[in-house]
């Protein structure tokens, strides 16, 4: 069986990249290889497990070029996100776009300036082999990334402003398959508010698969916002890999609200004793959109915990898929993990997958989790509309309340607001 | 000004409501009693448009307007005001946002302009100090975790702020401790008008010690059974309910 045309035409762009662009930093072995396996594996089907409830049927029908192409971006696009920032568009970094001046203690670059004059050292992450044979989009990532953010907090330096990293996608001569690889450690006690935005300057029909790496050394602290806003046309393939060291705290939450197709997993390894994580997000499909969100917590270390609180809402002909794994190794004891995904269903036609997975080897563990699909509150919304709010309204203010326990988790103040503004007019958009 | 006639309501196939009449003019206060199960909830609900009752027969006129043919928030925006028995608790919505989102929305119905933030507030400091109330309730959200006399003193507050020409208040005392009642009756009567009226629907007299009535009305088995003034009440007080069967008059009466 020939490979689809998507993984055929990834192909043929993979030739036509540069030799210099595919051999910087000695990778050029890596990449291949790692092409290879996704060709010889293929996209996962409907037999792969970790892709049971997402099918890339459609997708792999598709073609994108994974050749770079940068786009002319209005700087107003971007007025609602102060800097410092990052900004990369379809996949390439745009200096002018871009703020990243007078950081103290923060490294901060794009990801194809160290490949073309750093050491091999600072990108050795990018030599990683993904051995899965559902790992496809990781191994594409691997092949074809040569751009992203690499940032490093240095031991003990605390950021107060947070640092926005922004993904444009914007229209061009093609649809192009944009690959991003970004890599953030925090020192000990380190301190960062990271804000992620995934946007849509125009409207494009992208397939964007970006891979984070995050590593957060002991008593580490980082805040993490990841707005998910993309074109309904677009595709978005999203991965985090997480490492936590000891006291590491990491807080993290996740608005999933746009793309047409949206996968992300996030995995997260609490190595370090006494390591938390904090992980909530809003799925939000409408329309026709497919919004799939997979969690993998690893509980290495004891006295670890995590609390999970995920919020999906489902309307049109839209579909949420849920899941949420939970695995407290041997030896993890006095670990403490909470996972709550609640979600509303908002049409007869739309449709909720949930499954909270909880694997646990060792003792004297807290562990608890709910999962519940329900409508909104009639009792609720005739009470706010017997006051003279109209129905529709009513229904998205109902909506956003249901949310509301995850927005009210972001620390910050003018970021909670501001991400609560985007919700708030996202919603609008939603027939409830 | 609301105008009730042989209103016949049902719940899931159950005749609840049997032709009800009933006549409110601007200024008056209408208190409705009745024994428990007579269809005084029924009466609140259906007049502020909940769904879920059937009405089969009858007739409302709210002014001008066919009552019943409006929506839940066209009636609110109309001037009608339902104070709920059982305020529903709605965590993750903002008091204050709410109370402008709905205020605005019924400005924007009648063609008024909407207040911005700053006019609201001040509205909002002007009511709330008529009422006594603090404005701690302000910054929580809608009546969650709110005591029972809480969730009233806000559907008074609520009242006070939207202004409606009829209010209905559903068994507000229900539940009420002396100072809590004392609290809405001022309320209540603070916002009498020659332009506002009142229908009161209680099932103990009680209320009507403090919220004078000029009108009281027995509601039993779906229907207006008695009319009189605020003697009325008393005597019921007096002899219960049961004394009502002993001389149930034929005729439906109407003030």
């Amino acid at each position: 069986m020939s490979a689809p045309l998507l993984l055929q035409e990834l192909e043929r762009g993979f030739a036509a990249l540069s030799g210099r662009q595919r051999d910087a930093a000695g990778l050029g072995a890596a990449r291949r290889e790692q092409l290879a396996a996704a060709l010889a594996d293929g996209l996962p089907g409907a037999r792969a497990e970790r892709w049971r409830h997402t099918s890339l049927r459609a997708l792999e029908r598709r073609a994108f070029s994974p050749l770079p192409a940068s786009a002319d971006i209005d700087a107003a696009t971007l007025a609602a996100i102060p800097g410092p920032r990052i900004v990369f568009v379809n996949g390439v970094f745009a200096a002018a776009l871009s703020q990243l001046d007078g950081i103290d203690g923060v490294v901060a670059m794009p990801l194809s300036s160290a490949l073309e004059t750093g050491t091999a050292r600072d990108v050795d992450f990018l030599a990683r082999r993904f051995e899965a044979a559902d790992e496809t989009f990781a191994r594409l990532n691997a092949a074809f990334a040569l751009d992203g953010l690499l940032l490093q907090v240095g031991a003990g330096v605390q950021v107060a402003e947070p640092l926005a990293l922004v993904m444009l996608g914007a229209a061009g001569d093609a649809e192009h398959a944009v690959h991003l690889r970004h890599c953030i450690q925090l020192g000990d006690g380190a301190r960062l508010t990271l804000c992620e935005y995934q946007l849509a300057a125009t409207p494009q029909a992208h397939l964007v698969n970006s891979l984070m790496h995050l590593h957060l050394r002991s008593g580490a602290r980082l805040d993490h916002v990841r707005v998910q806003a993309e074109d309904a046309g677009a595709t978005v393939l999203a991965r985090s890999d997480v490492v936590l060291g000891s006291a590491a705290d990491y807080r993290r939450i996740d608005l999933e609200i746009g793309a047409n197709l949206s996968r992300h997993e996030l995995n997260v390894a609490l190595q370090g004793k006494a390591a938390r994580l904090s992980a909530s997000g809003v799925l939000l499909a409408d329309g026709r959109r497919h919004v799939d969100t997979r969690l993998q917590i690893d509980h290495i270390a004891r006295d670890t915990a995590c609390e999970l609180t995920w919020r999906g809402l489902a309307a049109d002909r839209g579909r949420a898929v849920f899941h949420g794994g939970i695995a407290i190794r041997a030896g993890a004891d006095g670990t403490a993990a909470q996972l709550s995904n609640k979600n509303l269903l908002l049409s007869a036609n739309a449709e909720i997958d949930t499954q909270p997975v909880l694997e646990i080897h060792a003792d004297e563990v807290q562990a608890s989790h709910g999962a519940t699909v329900g409508q909104l509150d009639e009792a609720a919304l005739f009470y706010l509309r017997s006051r003279g709010v109209p129905e529709q309204a009513a229904r998205t203010l109902l909506t956003l309340a249901f949310c509301r326990v995850v927005l009210d988790g972001i620390g910050n103040e003018s970021l909670r607001e501001r991400t609560d503004a985007l919700l708030s007019a996202r919603l609008l958009q939603v027939a409830a | 000004m609301l105008k009730i006639e042989n209103l016949h309501v049902s719940v899931a196939g159950k005749e609840i409501l049997k032709g009800l009449d009933l006549a409110v003019r601007p200024g008056e206060v209408h208190a409705i009693m009745g024994p428990n199960g007579a269809g005084k909830s029924t009466l609140g609900n259906v007049l502020a448009g909940r769904d879920g009752y059937e009405i089969t027969a009858g007739t409302v006129d709210f002014g001008d307007k066919d009552l019943l043919q409006l929506e839940p928030e066209e009636r609110a925006a109309e001037g009608l005001f339902l104070a709920f028995q059982y305020p529903v608790e709605i965590p993750g919505v903002n008091n204050t946002y709410f109370l402008k989102a709905a205020l605005n929305a019924q400005r924007k119905y009648r063609g008024e302009s909407e207040l911005d933030s700053m006019q609201f507030l001040k509205l909002v400091r002007e009511k709330l100090r008529v009422l006594h109330i603090s404005d701690e309730l302000l910054h929580r959200a809608v009546n969650a975790g709110f005591s029972g006399g809480e969730k009233k003193r806000n559907e008074i507050f609520q009242m006070a702020l939207l202004e409606p020409r009829v209010a209905i208040l559903d068994e507000t005392d229900s539940g009420l401790d002396i100072d809590a009642l004392k609290m809405v009756a001022e309320g209540v009567n603070h916002m009498r008008s020659p332009e506002r009226a009142f229908v009161v629907i209680t099932h103990y007299q009680r209320l009507l010690d403090y919220i004078v009535p000029d009108y009281v009305h027995v509601l039993a088995e779906g229907r207006i059974v008695e009319s009189g003034d605020k003697t009325l009440a008393h005597k019921l007080e007096q002899h219960g309910y049961a004394w009502l069967d002993e001389r149930r008059v034929p005729e439906r009466a109407t003030p």
